[in-house]
């Protein structure tokens, strides 16, 4: 009997057949969605999400994949459904209008229904027969069956109606979701599991410390892969998001680009140029050292490049940021404006640590920038344990950097001493690590800022001061005296001093030069006196051997001459004396 | 193949107004489908001669009948008067439950 029903439209060679569910992260966590033609299980407590999630698989399933979905509701009438996925942006009036979409309301109400003798559900199989054929549907959904069991009482019956229900949507090749609720011992009260067997999906809201975080488990998937973490998902008004936290694969793509950081001087530190793109860079320090003023500098300077960048802000809320980034010469509401940063400002205690993984990873998947901020991380330690916030951000960075997204986090250390670890002990994970410390001295309180490790790179060993200025940022070099380091006033009395000492060290080799001219000029003046003397005593001596000449040659010329009138006269005697 | 029964079969109606409308829903002649209809004819006729018009609904044939009376079980009676609706599903075996279940006689005390 009820041959009409029976038309099979399964092919046993499509037993690995997925159908997409168009649900964010869903497909990859069940590696391509719901098994095609054989119904899948949806259970989980009031308020799970059952409805939801099987309302988006139908509607997602009309609307981008074009598979016809009927959706069948026991528990919520027409309206209250269209209203209901009305606030998720879906117009269920025109996707009925359209043929794409078939929603019937069955009512079961136990006062109007007396049971006499043996029955059967032909008349559920035959109004979803219809409806699934009226429309040419590939999706059914059914929600929840369990109330049939509150309406009717012959169980017997029901359940094996349950059965044959689950075999017929089998043969006809629709992909069905069922909906359940938890039951007490087995994953659903009535035990819907023991009819499902293809693919079970478990959804649990789940509150630690005051706080809600709405949990998927992939409990079974018959004769496929399926990821069988517990996942964290989101409900907003763009529906469901799952985020798949389980590609750990250690193979990302990276890149030599560089970016700067903002502050010319911090570039200097590393290696000249600045950061890798799609790095992670911790900026970890007290209070009050700047680190939010580091990280605005970086998405300023992101900005003016024409890189997008998100900035997610737990502390303050972007208003007070814009603010008091002003003081320091950074105007990012031009940035915001032009559409190249945007800011998300939320309590960390707003919701679980997963669901602000969740959150964020829908933000990056929206915007696509190319630098993510956090600032700070630290609070988020609040709403988790460190273990907790630390798969988090394993997790975060892992899938900015498969995005090549570069990634700053700011974080609180409680401290003054440097420790070897950050709290949220993300040390080891991140590719560049700035510390910004204080150093108290003489009174008041300086900043100073080294490079804890940069990865990849040749970078600065060297502590600088760090001074937050009108104009921005910038790093000078601190003083190493024997008292150690000096920054701040201590750092300007000492320049003060040397240059003190400069001038007096001038001043003083200026009046030895004056002195060494006086000498030269007064030995000067000896050596011509000297020279003067000399030359007398040259001319003296010079004299004395010219009248001593001049006395030889005259005494010559006497005895020449008295030798020759000597001579003349014997000549004259001798001629006398010959006459 | 069975051969599916004739839709909204009426039943000889001898006056205008009636006390009861009643409608069965079937789906194709199945043994359940076949007893209850039995059944219901056979106390129609003992407790409400005259009264009553039966309207004989074969979803297999109008299926999309089965939405408007919220059927879900096979097969299914449906007393659209006197207000309110009552329904009785099965093979309506059980005489005093179907006169209860319609009305027709009130419930042992």
């Amino acid at each position: 009997m009820a041959t009409k029903l029976k038309n099979s439209k399964t092919d046993p060679n499509a037993s690995l057949k997925k159908s997409l569910t168009g649900i964010t992260g869903l497909d990859e966590i069940t590696g391509g969605g719901l098994p095609t033609g054989r119904p899948t299980l949806i259970c989980g407590s009031a308020g799970a999400g059952k409805t939801l999630f099987s309302t988006e698989f139908i509607i997602r399933g009309a609307v981008e994949f074009g598979e016809p979905g009927v959706i069948m509701t026991f528990e919520e009438n027409i309206a209250d459904l269209e209203i209901n996925v009305a606030s998720m942006g879906f117009d269920l009036k025109k996707l009925q209008k359209d043929g794409l979409v078939r929603i019937d309301y069955v009512r079961v109400e136990r006062t109007e229904i007396e049971e006499t003798g043996e029955y059967d559900l032909d008349g559920l199989f035959i109004r979803l027969g219809y409806a699934i054929d009226s429309i040419g549907a590939r999706r059914v959904m059914l929600d929840t069956l369990e109330n049939l069991f509150a309406g009717l009482t012959n169980q017997a019956i029901l359940r094996a109606e349950l059965r044959r229900l689950f075999n017929w949507l089998k043969e006809k090749g629709v992909t069905a979701v069922i909906t359940g609720e938890k039951g007490d011992g087995g994953l659903t009260r009535q035990g819907l599991e023991e009819y499902v067997s293809d693919c079970v999906i478990v959804l649990e809201h789940r509150v630690t410390n005051q706080i809600s975080t709405r949990l998927l488990r992939v409990v079974k998937y018959r004769g496929s892969l399926h990821g069988t973490n517990e996942y964290p998902f989101l409900i907003d008004e763009e529906g469901i998001s799952v985020l798949p936290v389980t590609s750990l694969l250690l193979n990302n793509e990276v890149s030599e680009e560089r970016v700067s950081s903002g502050i010319p001087a911090l570039d200097k530190m590393l290696g000249g140029v600045g950061f890798f793109q799609g790095s992670s860079i911790l900026v970890s320090g007290t209070a009050g050292t700047g680190k939010t003023s580091i990280a605005a500098l970086f998405a300023n300077v992101s900005c003016q490049q024409k890189r997008r960048c998100l900035y997610f802000a737990f502390e303050e809320s972007p208003q007070q940021i814009v603010r008091n980034m002003k003081s320091i010469g950074v105007d990012l509401t031009s940035h915001i404006s032009a559409g190249l940063l945007q800011m998300h400002a939320s309590r960390p205690t707003l919701f679980g640590l997963e669901m602000h993984l969740v959150a964020i990873h829908k933000k990056i998947k929206k915007f696509k920038p190319s630098v993510v901020i956090l600032d700070p991380i630290t609070n988020l330690i609040t709403i988790g344990s460190v273990a907790e916030v630390k798969s988090i951000l394993i997790r975060l960075i892992d899938y900015l950097q498969s995005e090549n997204i570069t990634v700053m986090f700011t974080a609180l250390t409680l401290n003054n001493i440097v420790n070897e670890q950050t709290d949220e002990g993300v040390s080891s994970l991140v590719d560049a690590w700035i510390l910004v410390r204080d150093v108290e001295s003489n009174g008041e309180r300086n900043r100073a800022l080294y490079i804890m490790k940069s990865r990849g790179m040749n970078h600065s060993n060297q502590v600088r001061e760090f001074v937050i200025t009108d104009h921005g940022l910038d790093l000078l070099d601190v003083y190493l005296t024997s008292d150690g380091v000096l920054t701040g006033s201590a750092r300007e009395a000492q320049l003060l001093n040397e240059a003190a000492g400069a001038e007096l060290r001038t001043h003083a080799v200026t009046r030895k030069n004056r002195e060494i001219e006086r000498k030269k000029l007064v030995l000067e003046a000896k050596i011509s006196s000297l020279k003067e003397e000399f030359e007398g005593v040259q001319e003296e001596l010079n004299k004395t051997y010219l009248e001593e000449d001049l006395r030889k040659e005259i005494l010559e010329k006497n005895r020449k001459q008295l030798s020759q009138q000597r001579s003349n006269k014997t000549k004259n005697d001798t001629t006398e004396k010959g006459k | 193949m069975t051969q599916p029964k004739k839709a909204s079969k009426k039943l000889p109606a001898k006056t205008k107004e009636h006390k009861y409308e009643l409608r069965l829903y079937i789906a194709g002649n199945t043994s359940k489908s076949m007893t209850a209809l039995a059944n219901l004819k056979k106390y129609c006729e003992e407790h409400l001669v005259g009264q009553y018009r039966l309207e004989i609904i074969d979803l297999l044939l109008h299926p999309q009948l089965a939405a408007g009376d919220q059927i879900l079980a096979i097969p299914t009676l449906v007393r659209k008067v006197p207000v309110p609706i009552r329904k009785i599903i099965g093979d309506l075996s059980n005489e005093e439950k179907v006169l209860v279940g319609l009305d027709i006689r009130p419930a042992k005390s």
